[in-house]
């Protein structure tokens, strides 16, 4: 096994959408330099162990599996750890809410590494550039000041009053207005994003993105949406995410180097990377080393 | 040989024919990329293929003609210097610092481009390589050590002669061997004059270097593969790593040669002021340079410059001798062939360059900013008017400029005030989302523009204008104390003295200029107290630091400040 911080080991992994994953049949996947296999049982609990002689697709009696991972269930997807994970995942307490639709919206591999991926998820200046005329468009390319902070308390980045104009925010979104946003990280791998719901102003849609490190330069995004959206099908509500990730990957996917570099002399910031910054900061002071460079000294 | 990083050597790293117009390139030397691609002026970049702000490759991004614009958040970079001209997340305050890509020397010639890890040997043209017509051949990448391919070509041909630089002469075809990496590499040869029937030669060539491929890619396969070259990517400077609230320009000095003066117009004359070795630093539409005079003044010029144009700065001076007498001598001594120094380019007047609609507005000399804007907007093919008010035709200075551009110009001659007012209101409109009107003239035309705007739904932050006058009235009642940090000196300021007459009496040597706020040639860093600021120069972010002002019209609200001088 390569060399894996503590820290890394012991987090929890995203590594497939529960639903999936056929019980009875074997899934296989690469997590941290690391293949493992996947399955359900016959009551639909989750199996992970690492992968010896099994193939994709291979029907197995899940009662042989003997030596197993940790494994644990949370918002539609199957979670792993190499390490001793906590007793529970990071909280998302909307996906609870029972008038959401909640919905994974597939897992795409990307050949970056996790970190360059969670920053492009938090950073608001690439939309027009991007996403034109979805979630951004020129003339509204300014990035306006927003509030940073890391939560001690919760051990997580928290970016604030994050401001956009977007031509078409949601599936639901008819016309341009300016977005709401609040980011989280409450996981090094993994982001989830509040945004103004164009259907009721006094809630907000819920979009995390969560990542499986396979390599320190290749990763699997695998989306997430609970959604307060009466109208559109989940069909259209994945097609819209997956749009959107689309363009993503082909730019995440041209940066260089595909680790994360911490040192914060490696690449030239601005003050719209003001949540980039406190996330490469946060992931240097926990101690991260795997899927970026670590600052020397 | 062992390939290094560092090796110094020119090798070709792409052909003529590779670099079309508004297409970025991708080439490879000793574990390197390389964003190359050519300017609608034909001058090739080799830069480092890789955006500073968050690392994508620049091969993916968009060649404008004059400036590379990057996919991911729409930076753009300026032909020849690769210095950053405009950060759309921040677009009212522009690149305040200098941000620049890393570049590579370049050399185009033999329908080759040529390039070197650094700039440490000069180009110098291959034995017997000035006679000739040379046809480039089709490149052949091979997956082998650059010197085993070196020495497969030279068995092709027993009389072949090794020449340096990884090149062959055979017959009359040049082999070079461009080392992409330690176990990679491209073929390029040249074949001395156009023969009678090239595809016929081509396709010989061509199935010779895919036997040769085949052959050495066999047998790289039978020995270890060497380590591939580890690019470092360089480090950005401390002052780029860190975000200062607001960025403070600072420039140094340059000298420039007079290259060309002439009459633009009736009572402008125009100064075309060249670099003295290869070409002057990036600017941004709006930017002007501090002149420093032969008689120890300096002046502030816009330059009128377009994108990606910086071989030369042009400004316009106007010939009637305003102020102290700056610009007279300028227009009465300083002559073609004369050396200026010059300041780097500051930029207090920056454009955005993401408007649905943009409204140029100069009165007389107040045109040289507002050419510069049209001519980037011009080139963006961005929506602009530009509108320039002369008192007659003959005083519309830079009408060729002005004529080239494609965008909405108008001159307006002669016009008497009160048309002149109605113009104004009828160019500017009604408000709306994403239009911005840019003013320089007269500040009597800068109020009026002011107020028209205004009173037609134009926000503040929509209006942009530059002084280069302060027309506020001084109070300089105060009296306080003055605390230079580095002199270790203390000074009284009486009322009705400058902070920079009382450091002048004290022996200090501090440049100014124009002395009433306007130019900022005298910021100064203020480590403490609190500032009374009554420049035009500084904007309202700035002052609100309080972490610097113009000591030649700011005072203190407090009994004491401590400056970094």
């Amino acid at each position: 096994m390569p060399n894996i911080d503590p820290l890394t080991r012991d987090l929890w992994q995203v590594v497939a959408a529960t639903d999936e994953i056929t019980p009875g049949v074997v899934e296989t996947t690469i997590l941290l330099d690391t293949p493992i296999a996947i399955t359900r049982d016959s009551t639909g609990a989750p199996i992970v162990w690492r992968r010896t002689d099994e193939e994709q697709g291979d029907e197995i009696n899940p009662a042989s599996i003997a030596e197993r991972l940790p494994v644990t269930s949370g918002y539609g997807y199957i979670w792993t750890s190499f390490g001793n994970p906590p007793a529970e995942l990071f909280p998302i307490p909307e996906y609870a809410e029972a008038d959401r639709v909640n919905m994974s919206c597939g897992s795409i591999g990307i050949h970056v590494s996790a970190p360059r991926a969670v920053e492009n998820f938090l950073d608001m200046g690439h939309f027009p550039y991007v996403h034109t005329d979805i979630l951004g468009a020129e003339p509204h390319t300014e990035v306006k000041e927003y509030d940073v902070e890391v939560s001690e308390e919760r051990d997580e980045v928290l970016a604030t009053r994050c401001r956009f104009i977007q031509p078409r925010a949601a599936k639901s979104a008819t016309s341009a207005m300016e977005v709401e946003y609040v980011y989280r990280v409450p996981h090094p791998f993994c982001s989830v994003l509040y945004k103004s719901c164009p259907e009721d102003e006094s809630r907000r849609d819920v979009i995390a993105i969560f990542l499986q490190p396979m390599t320190e330069e290749r990763c699997r995004a695998h989306l997430l949406q609970s959604m307060i959206d009466s109208t559109s099908t989940i069909t259209d509500l994945r097609r819209f995410q997956q749009t959107i990730f689309g363009q993503d990957k082909p730019i995440l996917e041209n940066q260089f180097p595909k680790r994360l570099p911490l040192d914060p002399r490696s690449e030239t910031p601005i003050r719209a990377d003001k949540s980039a910054i406190a996330y490469r900061r946060w992931l240097s002071q926990k101690g991260i080393t795997y899927g970026v460079i670590p600052a020397a000294g | 040989m062992t390939f290094t990083l560092s090796d110094p050597t020119w090798y070709p790293i792409a052909s003529s024919e590779d670099l079309p117009f508004r297409h970025v390139y991708q080439g490879q030397l000793l574990g390197r990329e390389l964003a190359v691609w050519r300017a609608d002026d034909g001058n090739v970049n080799v830069w480092e293929n890789r955006c500073l702000h968050r690392g994508v490759r620049l091969s993916i991004g968009i060649n404008e003609g004059a400036e590379l614009k990057c996919q991911y958040h729409g930076w753009r970079y300026a032909n020849r210097s690769a210095g950053c001209t405009y950060i759309p997340a921040h677009p009212a305050d522009a690149p305040a610092r200098r941000i620049q890509n890393r570049t590579y020397p370049v050399r185009e010639a033999y329908g080759l481009i040529w390039s070197a890890a650094n700039d440490e040997q000069p180009f110098r043209p291959f034995p017997g390589a000035e006679d000739k017509d040379w046809l480039p051949l089709r490149p052949m990448p091979v997956n082998a050590e650059p010197e085993d391919v070196l020495a497969a070509l030279a068995r092709l041909d027993q009389y072949a002669d090794i020449l340096p630089g990884l090149s062959i002469r055979s017959g009359n075809v040049i082999w070079f061997v461009q080392p992409v990496d330690a176990g990679r590499a491209v073929i390029r040869g040249l074949l001395a004059d156009q023969p009678a029937e090239p595809l016929a030669e081509l396709r010989r060539y061509n199935e010779l270097l895919t036997g040769l491929r085949d052959r050495l890619e066999r047998a790289a396969t039978r020995k270890p593969a060497p380590a591939p070259l580890q690019p470092i990517f360089e480090k950005v400077s401390a002052d780029l790593a860190t975000m200062p609230e607001i960025a403070i320009p600072r420039g140094n000095t340059m000298t420039v040669v007079v290259k060309r003066k002439w009459q633009s117009a009736d009572g402008v004359i125009g100064f075309e002021l060249a670099a003295r070795q290869g070409h002057l630093p990036t600017f941004q539409p709006g930017a002007h340079i501090d002149v420093h005079l032969p008689n120890g003044m300096t002046r502030q010029y816009s330059i009128t410059n377009g994108p990606g144009d910086l071989m030369s700065y042009v400004i316009g001076v106007k010939a009637e001798s305003a102020g102290k007498g700056g610009s007279k001598v300028l227009v009465e001594t300083v002559r073609e062939g004369d050396l200026l120094a010059i300041s780097e380019p500051r930029n207090n007047f920056p454009l955005r360059r993401d408007a649905t609609r943009t409204v140029l507005i100069a009165g007389g000399i107040g045109i040289t900013p507002l050419l510069s804007m049209a001519r980037f907007l011009d080139k963006s093919s961005l929506p602009y008017e530009l509108h320039y008010f002369v008192r007659s035709g003959e005083q519309a200075a830079f009408r060729d400029q002005l004529e080239a551009l494609h965008g909405k110009v108008i001159i307006h001659q002669g016009l008497p005030r009160d048309e002149i007012a109605a113009t104004i209101a009828t160019s500017l409109g009604e408000w709306s989302m994403a239009q911005h009107v840019y003013v320089c003239g007269p500040s009597a035309m800068l109020e009026s523009v002011r107020a028209t705007a205004a009173a037609q739904g134009w926000p503040d932050e929509a209006i942009h204008f530059e002084y280069f006058k302060n027309d506020k009235v001084i109070d300089n009642s105060s009296s306080f104390e003055i605390e230079l940090a580095r002199s270790a000196m203390t000074l009284h300021v009486p009322a009705g003295k400058t902070i920079l007459e009382i450091m002048r009496e004290a022996g200090l040597t501090v440049p100014s200029s124009c002395e009433q706020g306007a130019c900022g040639t005298c910021l100064t860093t203020v480590i403490e107290g609190e500032i009374d600021h009554q420049d035009v120069y500084l904007n309202n972010s700035e002052k609100a630091s309080n972490a610097c002002m113009m000591t030649c019209v700011s005072r203190a609200k407090s009994a004491r400040l401590v400056l970094d001088i």
